[in-house]
């Protein structure tokens, strides 16, 4: 700007001096997020970026390590051992009964974080968005995830967000990453159990899966079934604190139980038993698994965990899950047996006797 | 879990197995299921451990994923590698290996195709895209044929013109009577399949006991339905008579389903024969679509290559379809064949006897009394 630009077209007139002054001002105030959608702007690490993180990213995640806004978040730990996971969120339709995919993603990795032992304490979220994403929909996925944060004492302390062209993307995909503490000295693994051990389940499984699938719309069924997603770092602390014979923690997500026992079987050589009949499983997922032909087994939980403890302290077990909100059917399922080794069998409630394998294939395409 | 548990119940199961055991005494029998769905049912909630070791399971031909020769899978992937077009199937013919790979290979590759639940989802998606050709890969017994012609039908009536149909429709009877000629096959009597009687009734079955002198129970579903079947069977056997029951009243009408038959009439007609994976050819064994109908055939609309591809040397699909083989003895069995790289129909489809027996069925099971006290 030229200094010798006439200051009389200003009604007020200001100095030049004061306008600058007042321009300066108000770049550093900070702005309303006042945009309808996300443009491929909002992705160009400009002033539309720094507006998305600042107002909108930042105001709902706010915390001390994130508000540096560097590249980094840079944080001590005070421990030696430390969890380090990551997982990505593709799932459509984005927003379903009981969640979205913002807390989809907060949980996904704070539960893979905490069946290690550990206490889940930092996440990245990096975000990557359509063209066209409704700011609105962005929104509520972000204050889902950090109401997910708060739930799970987790901070959001350093993110990304990128913005491919229109129909390049599905809306939204989120990946995060986690970082948590071991303070404990147990050490778990599939590979720990051990004959003679009980295996529980936290709760009602395939809630998830099963929702997603209504959800999608494409079978016309409608049921009030709604996804389990949930924190499990306070079930699992509780389970920690009150037994020592945990051998191992496992979440169910795709794949379902079945997944998780299996690979309980194979780890440790062993086969695992379990009752269909006291596998917790509400009726409308029964219901729906059966119209569908598929084994809820099979369908993914996303705030269920299995775990593997010593049965002389089955009872104790038990007794911590459900004192924590997420834990509040948790039921032994089954045992642990030596032979057959490497093999799950699965007492049906009609009586008989089968095994239990892996999924082929994937009935619920992108359900997280 | 209402009209579920009370089908499911142990204590009726015990009482139906010791009904079993005593009818066979030191008996030996061996009973076909028919249909797929039985084999699903009998392995997956374990009814073998109900039946006693004089009584042998043979698994039948009656799933329509494992029927389909390998030809008519690189027909269909043909069609969805047109330009324009959208080959509409159900989820597990996605995996059937054809001369070509699966239509999950192509997929991959980019031809289209896409799950549907039904003939009707099918439809839609032609109307919803007006610049596609749908093409709907129609297979079943007579059990889901109907469905297929009402579709057709609707489509007429309603002028939708880039709609067809690629009709793998197969019938019954004709694959019994093939199996029940078949030289090598020692079958006591047969578990009748429930749904497609639902359609055809009961009385196309009359020459199983009247020509071969075998009995012949229609079934249900659940795996207390399987035990009384069985049971029925047994008495048949004992009281050296032969006859065709019906257990699954509860479903089953023993005239049919009339309209159910005349919509399939309408728009279908018998072939002068057609290949069964595994079984060669049976005359007067399946469905294609009447001339009336011709703009909703896609073998009419399309120059399709028809070849006749052999089955690979290693697969033994046609004796464990005939029930000569039980899945494991299938040389490929879990090794060069398996869910994951099916080289037969049979390790598809969730109603095939290799898939269910390798899914439920694989590890070795105790005597009956053991396999009780979990």
């Amino acid at each position: 700007m030229s200094s010798k630009a006439p200051q009389s077209s200003r009604p007020d007139r200001l100095t030049e001096e004061e306008v600058l002054a007042r321009v300066a001002k108000a770049a550093r105030r900070a702005s309303r997020f006042a945009d309808e959608h996300i443009t491929l702007a909002h992705g160009a690490g400009g002033k539309a970026t720094r507006r998305l993180v600042e107002s909108l990213f930042l105001e709902a995640f706010r915390n001390p390590l994130l508000e540096t806004l560097e590249d980094q978040a840079v944080f001590d730990l005070r421990s030696e051992t430390l969890a380090f996971t990551t997982d990505s969120f593709v799932v459509s339709p984005l927003f379903f009964p009981g969640g979205n995919i913002g807390d989809l993603a907060v949980n996904g990795t704070v539960n893979d974080l905490a069946v290690s032992g550990a206490r889940p304490l930092y996440l990245s979220a990096g975000f990557i968005l359509e063209e066209g994403f409704p700011v609105e929909k962005l929104r509520r996925i972000v204050e889902s995830m950090q109401a997910a944060a708060t739930a799970a004492r987790v901070q959001i302390a350093t993110g990304d967000t990128k913005v491919v062209e229109r129909g390049k993307g599905d809306g939204c995909y989120i990946s995060t990453a986690g970082v948590g503490v071991l303070e404990r000295s147990i050490r778990l693994g599939a590979a720990r159990a051990q004959p003679g051990d009980v295996v529980i389940v936290s709760g009602p499984i395939a809630d998830h899966g099963v929702t997603i699938l209504l959800a999608r719309g494409e079978l016309e069924l409608e049921s009030e079934i709604l996804s389990d997603t949930a924190p499990l770092s306070g079930l699992v602390a509780s389970l920690l604190d009150a037994t020592s014979s945990v051998r191992c923690l496992r979440d169910a997500t795709r794949g379902g139980v079945a997944t998780v026992l299996n690979e309980i079987a194979v780890a440790a050589d062993v086969c695992v038993r379990v009752e269909e009949d006291r596998i917790p499983v509400r009726d409308a997922v029964t219901g729906a698994c059966e119209l569908l032909g598929i084994d809820p087994l099979h369908v993914a939980c996303e705030g269920r965990v299995v775990a593997v403890v010593g049965a002389a302290e089955a009872e104790a077990a038990i007794d911590a899950m459900r004192r924590d909100a997420a834990g509040r059917e948790a039921r032994v399922v089954g045992q642990i047996s030596s032979e057959p080794r490497g093999t799950v069998l699965l007492r049906t409630k009609f009586g008989g006797t089968r095994i239990v394998d892996l999924l082929t294939g994937d009935p619920l395409p992108r359900i997280c | 879990m209402r009209f579920v548990d009370e089908y499911r119940s142990r204590d009726s199961a015990q009482c139906l197995s010791q009904e079993i055991a005593s009818l066979l005494g030191s008996r030996t029998y061996q009973v076909m299921e028919v249909c797929g769905g039985h084999t699903h049912t009998i392995y997956k909630h374990g009814v073998e451990d109900y039946l006693p070791r004089g009584l042998r399971l043979v698994h039948g031909p009656g799933c329509p994923v494992c029927v389909i020769p390998m030809g008519r899978v690189d027909d269909a992937r043909f069609l969805a590698e047109q330009e324009d077009v959208v080959l509409a199937i159900f989820g597990d013919m996605l995996r059937v290996p054809g001369g070509q790979g699966s239509l999950l290979d192509a997929k991959a590759r980019g031809a289209r195709v896409r799950v549907v639940y039904s003939p009707l989802d099918a439809l839609k998606l032609a109307k919803e895209h007006p610049e596609k050709r749908v093409v709907f890969f129609a297979l079943g017994f007579e059990t889901t044929a109907p469905s297929t012609a009402a579709t057709v039908v609707r489509a007429a009536r309603e002028g939708i013109r880039n709609f067809s149909v690629f009709c793998n429709h197969v019938l019954i009877v004709p694959a019994v009577k093939a199996l029940l000629d078949s030289p090598d096959l020692r079958i006591d009597g047969f578990i009748g399949p429930g749904h497609v009687s639902t359609i055809i009734g009961l009385g196309p079955y009359r020459f199983v006991p009247e020509q071969y002198g075998k009995p012949f129970v229609v079934a249900g579903f659940e795996p207390l339905d399987v035990l009384q079947a069985l049971s029925m069977i047994l008495r048949q056997l004992v009281e050296g008579r032969a006859t065709v029951e019906n257990q699954y009243t509860r479903v089953v009408p023993w005239e049919g389903n009339p309209r159910a038959l005349a919509l399939i009439h309408e728009v279908m007609e018998l072939r002068p024969h057609f290949e069964w994976r595994g079984l060669g050819f049976i005359s007067h064994s399946a469905f294609r679509i009447r001339d009336a109908y011709r703009e909703y055939d896609a073998e009419n609309l399309f120059e399709l290559p028809s070849l006749r591809v052999t089955d690979p040397k290693a697969c033994q699909c046609g004796e464990v379809l005939k029930g000569v083989l039980k899945p494991w003895e299938c040389k490929v069995f879990g090794t060069a064949c398996t869910p994951e790289t099916p080289i037969g129909t049979c390790m598809v489809s969730s109603e095939g006897a290799c898939a269910a027996y390798y899914h439920y069925g694989r590890f070795q099971r105790s005597p009956p009394d053991a396999a009780r006290s979990l």
